[in-house]
């Protein structure tokens, strides 16, 4: 081992490759190639685990854990692995790295004291596949209660209604006489019992335990006295789930001295859709309008990260074509469209936690239901748009925004799409946008409420690999769009924008910038549209539904509204198989984007707790998955 | 509970003939009645999901639903008299769920908007969702969609109104807060292994015996074939522990029925009372 | 100065609601009235308030708006096929849709046991279906399509919300009226207004095919109607003239589901 501490420092940046040879100079026996099929990175001996970690973080400069996840290999090889993706703030590819461990009594070092972003994640890789994180601080469920039966995204986990092990069901067609599940289990629920239930000795421990993380007993209220300070009593306060300001379900506990938060920790789960498991039955296609259902503000931007992901694959087989250039100018279209509303949204919402209630907000749902107006006519539904495909999109925009009047009293309308466009964006959006602009920022109110609140110094933003808007408010000027750029990002002008407080204004202010920039972008996509007017936005076959997909393993990820989105594939289908993601994981920005939430919080008065959470922007759809 | 009681309100100098009697005087208070609750609903600040969303966009400027006396949206369940289930109902959720309508105060209603809400939706196979919010609370209102649009949900709130149009002072199963006082809590679901609903706790103790005897458990025997119209026909061939299941027939759901029955005897009370009044005068 | 802000603010709030006002002046009070006041008044020109009457004015969908899933059939007056369903029963359908929702049964020749290009029963539960809209994306026969009518609210699930057959059937001329502009596009990439299969058989016969849908036909020409009203009164007279009996039907079709459910009883049998 000493030969190995003396090994230099790279100096300037390595590549990935020179990265993982460096890895593999310095640790020879613990560092191997992924020689799979279609993978790439590293495997990293389980052991050696957090000293590797810190020498890709520290001597390599990999100081952004984008996603770290489970895969279970059940039938394959046998164990579960953890994946790890690392990214440099300055931008380029990952370095991946995995960690293998035996499906019986799995174990992995934490890497919480490298990355504390990843705490969230083996938190849910416990919850889920079951892994103990030697040297994790706070090992719990996060996304189920305490005492759920099993790890359900094991592979032999099967759900209360279990039907097959992949979709399409047999029992769908050609016999296909209908059976609602509930007819098929006694209980007439969606329920599953152990066998050695016993209902006597049952109790409800998902309460407790979440209290018992905090530190403390249930009913602690003990009196503190502090010199001449007047006589605070600590207490503990739960918000949520059922909470106005907690945007959706979403759940907090707090220990308060007085009126001063001391420690708060997000609870989740309240909305938690089994979105993995039911992604690994899918095909591949089907996964498209689920997606829509992750971050359902802004949908576009979840199927364009889904469906790079998948193209990722696909272009590693033959017959592959990438998608029309037509096609990506579409997509670029719908997705900036997508951040426009999503922080028209944001903005809203954040002033309604603020306590401008309703009135910001209804300004800017009214700007949103124009564009809802646009997505209805082109994708088919005004938020669950389902628009995009592998290999292009669904439709091409169509000639006109028409409609025909089917129930009684329908009112009909008829623009023109393209002329619409060009309104929605040369004018109608810049003019809401300098309005919001008008209305809030100067406001005193908003800028002591907000200014200095929820301070994230950028360090702790990347060490919490937070992203989007709340990096990028900490001065960190991180975009996927340019860090590693996709589609047609590269040949477009815009800025990355900064903020340099890294508190709630700063994130309110980095969202008017961020719908800025994107109205600039999508004048010089108008351009594009109007240069590729009837152009092919498919390439390949469209009636393909069961597409075959390469084996391997693919980390497609966008800059979606709320930060980073990437999806995990892995595909490990024989090729007549069924055809099926063997591994489909989301790397959620709100979910992940929460990790800070309590150190953000702390020293803040309860009124704050909602102000800070509101300015980190979170959908529930996201964050539970 | 109220001193009022609506029978009296028909007891007319005028001979009113028997089949008559419960309308004459009673509909047009019931119109008032109806009308001014169906003119003044509150719903419940209260968003799932998605469809929660559209549920913000119908209360926003373009649909308003403030137009139907419903702009008071309440973050305080007992200050609302209408829970817009609005999005996927996972078991983690349905136990705040119960307890948010159980502290609503009567007349409650509850609307399933989605098709989440309504009967599991597209997540509906997930290990962590309930397959229907009407699995644990009545629904009154039934919005499919997935999800329904700000005007499919605001003919959901029409059809809600229309619902109170149709219901009659005169008839207590209607309004039964009137008549025997606010109906039984819905009894809370507990986070086991699984959820438990604590109405079949007997049926998890039988199948949980079929089991310590190393018998099937847990997977209904149907016939093998299905009858040609099962979406409307109930499954005919129940097990006998299948009666104590409180979903799938509706008919012997033995707690609302134990509600039928209780309101019934209070009804037979009061009568008897009253009789018995009416006897000292005479 | 403190307090600017706040002002500046108020302002945004008070020219909105001013604009309410000096946009019902400019309506003149026909506000409410009139196709083109809505159009302008929902479009992108909108000023002060933009709020829809629902339900005494409802914006009408785009053509692509996705909601529940029908299936096409012919009109009842079809002259080659009244009435017929436009589903092969292909199955594609059911195996693309995400929710497996989708609940088909193929028919069977009741004497060979072949597959019949037609669907004994089709379901949809629409408690699941996510309005994703594959189903009509990949549907080769353009035989099952996004509805419009999202007006299905009501007080009970148990018996209403799986969409059955007769529920889900509706005639081509109401897709064509929900989506004309898709209409045609899908008309011209079968080559024809009618049913594919009966395309291809009719290039093949050198039988004309129809230059317009059927309900355009019919309305343009009465006597094309009247010829097809003589045709199927005197396929009726043909059936009625022969031995078989409406009962006779009604029995052969009742053995046949028999014959079916017993089949479907043994294969469920032997997959258990
Ligand atoms: S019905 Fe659809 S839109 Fe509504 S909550 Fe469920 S998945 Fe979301
Ligand atoms: S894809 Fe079309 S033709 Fe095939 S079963 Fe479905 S509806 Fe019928
Ligand atoms: S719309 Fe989607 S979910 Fe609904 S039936 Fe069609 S394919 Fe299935």
């Amino acid at each position: 081992m000493t030969d190995q501490a003396i090994m230099p420092v790279p100096t300037e940046a390595l590549d990935t490759q020179g990265a993982i040879d460096w890895l593999k100079d310095k640790y020879p026996e613990a560092v191997q190639d992924d020689t799979r099929q279609g993978y790439g990175g590293v495997v990293v001996d389980r052991s050696q685990l957090t000293k590797i970690a810190h020498a890709i973080r520290d001597d390599l400069g990999y100081d952004y854990l984008s996603s770290a996840t489970a895969v279970d290999y059940l039938g394959i090889s046998d164990h579960i692995e953890m994946v790890y993706h690392a990214y440099r703030t300055a931008g380029g590819p990952p370095l991946v790295f995995k960690a293998q461990t035996p499906r019986e009594n799995a174990e992995i070092p934490s890497v919480v004291s490298v990355w504390p972003g990843a705490d969230f994640q083996e938190r849910e890789a416990y919850d889920l596949f079951g892994i103990q994180f030697s040297g994790h601080p706070n090992l719990k469920r996060i996304l189920l209660w305490e005492g759920f039966d099993g790890h359900p995204m094991r592979k032999d986990w099967q759900e209360a209604y279990y039907e097959e092990e992949h979709k399409p069901f047999e029992s769908r067609w050609p016999k296909g006489w209908v059976r609602r599940a509930e007819e098929l289990n006694v209980f007439g629920k969606n329920v599953r019992y152990p066998a050695d239930l016993d209902l006597s000795r049952l109790t409800d421990v998902s309460e407790d335990s979440l209290y018992k993380g905090m530190g403390l007993g249930v009913d602690v209220q003990e009196i503190v006295q502090e010199g001449e300070h007047i006589k605070t009593d600590r207490l503990i306060v739960n918000m949520g789930p059922h909470h106005p300001s907690t945007h959706g379900v979403f759940r907090m506990i707090a220990e308060l001295d007085g009126e001063t938060i001391e420690a708060l920790e997000p609870v989740m789960g309240y909305l938690h859709r089994n979105h993995e498991k039911i992604g690994e039955r899918n095909a591949w296609l089907m996964n498209i309008p689920f997606t829509d259902r992750l971050d359902y503000i802004s949908s576009m931007g979840n199927n364009m990260g889904y469906v790079q992901a998948v193209e990722k694959l696909l272009a590693q087989g033959a017959r592959y074509t990438p998608p029309t250039y037509r096609a990506e100018v579409i997509r670029v279209l719908m997705v900036e469209l997508t951040r426009i509303v999503n922080h028209l949204w944001a903005i809203g919402f954040l002033l309604n936690d603020l306590g401008a209630f309703f009135t910001p907000a209804l300004y800017a749902i009214a700007e949103r239901e124009k564009v809802l107006d646009f997505f209805e006519a082109t994708a088919g539904s005004r938020m669950m748009c389902n628009y995009m495909r592998f290999q292009g999109v669904a439709k091409d925009l169509p000639e006109r925004i028409h409609s025909t009047a089917v129930t009684v009293n329908d009112k009909v309308r008829d623009y023109n799409t393209m002329e619409f466009l060009t309104e929605l964006i040369n004018e109608r959006l810049p003019r809401s946008i300098d309005e919001l602009d008008h209305f809030l920022t100067e406001s005193e109110i908003i800028k002591t409420r907000a200014m200095g609140v929820g301070i994230l110094p950028p360090e702790m933003a990347i060490a919490y690999s937070a992203a989007g808007p709340l990096l990028r408010a900490s001065n960190v000027p991180y975009d996927v769009r340019r860090a590693e750029p996709y589609s047609i990002y590269p040949e477009l002008d815009f800025d990355v924008c900064v903020r340099p407080n890294g508190d709630v204004y700063d994130r309110y202010l980095i969202r008017l910038d961020e719908m800025r920039e994107s109205v600039r972008i999508l004048k010089q996509v108008l351009q594009r549209l109007e240069a590729t007017h009837g152009e092919d936005i498919f390439s390949g076959n469209k009636a393909i539904y069961m597409p075959r997909v390469p084996v391997g393993e693919s980390y497609g990820r966008v800059e979606n509204p709320k930060g980073e989105l990437g999806f995990y594939c892995v595909s490990e289908g024989d090729p007549k198989g069924p055809q099926n993601p063997w591994r489909y994981h989301v790397r959620a920005p709100s979910f992940i984007n929460l990790t800070p939430l309590g150190v953000m919080c702390k020293g803040h008065k309860v009124a704050d707790v909602v102000v800070i959470l509101g300015s980190i922007d979170i959908v529930l759809g996201e964050t539970d998955r | 509970m109220s001193t009022l009681d609506l029978r009296e309100l028909h007891d007319t100098e005028f001979p009113v003939p028997a089949d008559m009697q419960n309308n004459v005087a009673i509909t047009s208070l019931s119109k008032i009645y109806n009308w001014s609750r169906r003119s003044s609903l509150w719903p419940m600040l209260f968003g799932l999901a998605c469809c929660a969303i559209e549920m913000i966009a119908t209360a926003a400027s373009r649909y308003d639903f403030s137009r139907f006396g419903m702009e008071v949206m309440r973050g305080s369940p007992r200050q609302s008299d209408l829970m817009i289930v609005s999005g996927t109902v996972t078991k983690k959720m349905v136990v705040p769920i119960v307890r948010l309508y159980n502290q609503m105060p009567e007349p409650k209603y509850v609307m399933a908007m989605g098709a989440c809400a309504s009967g599991g939706g597209p997540f509906k196979e997930g290990y962590n969702v309930v397959s229907g919010i009407d699995q644990y609370v009545p629904v009154d209102v039934y919005v499919p969609g997935c999800p329904p649009t700000p005007q499919a949900l605001m003919y959901g709130l029409i059809s809600l109104q229309k619902k109170f149009d149709g219901e009659s002072l005169a008839n207590l199963d209607d309004v039964p807060w009137y008549g025997v006082g606010p109906s039984d809590a819905v009894p809370i679901p507990v986070l086991g292994p699984d959820i438990i609903d604590p109405r079949q706790a007997e049926l998890i103790r039988q199948q949980a015996m079929l089991a310590a005897q190393g018998l099937p458990f847990g997977r209904r025997e149907l016939p093998a074939v299905a009858v040609p119209q099962p979406a409307v026909a109930p499954v005919e061939e129940k097990p006998a522990i299948a009666a104590a299941s409180t979903e799938t027939a509706e008919e012997i759901d033995p707690e609302k029925a134990a509600r039928l029955a209780k309101r019934e005897a209070a009804l037979a009370r009061k009568r008897a009372a009253k009789a018995a009044a009416e006897g000292n005068e005479g | 100065m403190n307090g600017t802000g706040i002002l500046k603010g108020l302002g945004v709030t008070l020219k909105h609601f001013i604009q309410t006002y000096v946009d019902d002046i400019r309506y003149g009070g026909r506000k409410y009235l009139g196709m083109e006041n809505f159009e302008v008044r929902q479009g992108l020109k909108a000023q002060g308030a933009f709020t829809v009457q629902y339900p005494d004015e409802k914006i009408a969908v785009p053509e692509r708006f996705r909601f529940v899933p029908f299936l096409v059939v012919n009109e009842d007056d079809h002259p080659d096929a009244p009435g017929k369903d436009w589903c092969t029963s292909c199955g594609i359908c059911a195996k693309v849709c995400p929710p497996q929702c989708i609940w088909i049964v193929r028919s069977e020749d009741p004497v060979t046991k072949r597959p019949v290009p037609e669907p004994e029963a089709f379901f949809i539960d629409i408690d699941i279906c996510m309005n994703c809209g594959y189903c009509a994306e990949f549907c080769p026969f353009d035989a099952i399509k996004m509805d419009h009518d999202y007006e299905l609210a009501d007080f009970d699930r148990t018996g209403t919300h799986i969409h059955d057959k007769p529920k889900l059937s509706k005639p081509y001329e109401y897709y064509y009226n929900i989506a004309p502009t898709t209409a045609a596009e899908e008309a011209q990439a079968r080559g024809g207004w009618e049913h594919p299969d009966v395309i291809k058989a009719k290039k093949k016969s050198g039988e004309p095919v129809m230059e317009q849908p059927w309900f355009m036909l019919r309305a343009e020409d009465p006597e094309a109607r009247a010829r097809a009203e003589a045709e199927r009164a005197a396929k009726a007279a043909a059936a009625a003239e022969s031995t078989v009996s409406e009962a006779d039907i009604a029995a052969e079709r009742q053995a046949r589901r028999a014959e079916a459910l017993a089949r479907h009883r043994a294969w469920a049998a032997k997959k258990n």
